[in-house]
């Protein structure tokens, strides 16, 4: 579970990292027409965004069969946590003292829910 | 279309896509990891909630993607990030989940830890 959990983790910071790469590098910025969109795909870095988004998405589908969405919501926000040092230490963004309290008391609030009973609810049809 | 519209966009689609996604896998049983994975995961794919979970995550998607043409990074993903408690919510009274008090205080570290990134 742990370990599934930091690949959730990690492929949503890098691939949201990846994709604002991607992104601010595109001429012009995103479009919401079908040809820009097409186009901005064919960019390697929101290709890979999106390759890691993807793999995101089934490896959080998995973690969902395991425990509830309750617990796994905040767990995974340290995704926030990663993303805010990815913007700071790869992007040379400048982030306010404030936004570092901000992701003090996300990393907080993963640590307190990481600690309660991953699954509760029961499955569909199960029966105590 | 303003940053905090979009954040709207995002957060609602985000929100329908994790419980559908949520009553899928509650339905469908703990996922095996392994060898038979990749096939497991491709199948669970094709069911209609699965669909519909997928058809709400593009469109919160791409919203997100106008959304880092115009915002930071460390403002766009946190941004969104306060549909947490909502989903807590959602997830006690739709799914039937026991969401005890820690819980309840980590999602709202969590919710307050958003906030503060956006500001």
């Amino acid at each position: 579970m742990r370990a599934l959990t930091v690949v959730v983790v990690a492929s949503n910071a890098l691939g949201n990292a990846a994709l604002d790469w991607g992104v601010k590098g595109l001429p012009g910025g995103i479009r919401l027409a079908p040809w820009a969109l097409a186009r901005a795909v064919f960019n390697p870095w929101v290709g890979l965004g999106i390759g890691l988004l993807a793999l995101w998405m089934l490896t959080r589908m998995t973690l969902l069969s395991w425990a509830d969405l309750s617990f796994v919501l905040p767990v995974t926000s340290a995704g926030y946590v990663a993303t805010a040092l990815v913007g700071r230490y790869v992007f040379g963004e400048r982030v306010a003292g404030v936004r570092w309290a901000g992701t003090a008391l996300i990393a907080a609030g993963v640590a307190l829910v990481s600690t309660t009973r991953e699954r509760t609810g029961s499955a569909v049809g199960e029966t105590d | 279309m303003t940053r905090w519209v979009l954040v709207g966009v995002v957060a609602g689609a985000t929100i329908a896509a994790d419980l559908l996604q949520t009553m899928e896998m509650r339905r469908h049983g703990e996922v095996r990891l392994g060898g038979g994975w990749v096939r497991e995961a491709a199948a669970v794919l094709r069911r209609p909630y699965i669909v519909a979970a997928v058809g709400f995550m593009a469109v919160s998607f791409f919203a997100f993607l106008k959304l880092l043409s115009i915002a930071e990074l460390s403002f766009a993903v946190p941004a969104t990030a306060g549909s947490v408690v909502v989903e807590t919510m959602l997830a006690k009274v739709v799914l039937k989940e026991r969401v005890e008090a820690r819980r309840w205080a980590g999602a709202c570290l969590v919710a307050c830890g958003v906030a503060l990134l956006a500001l």
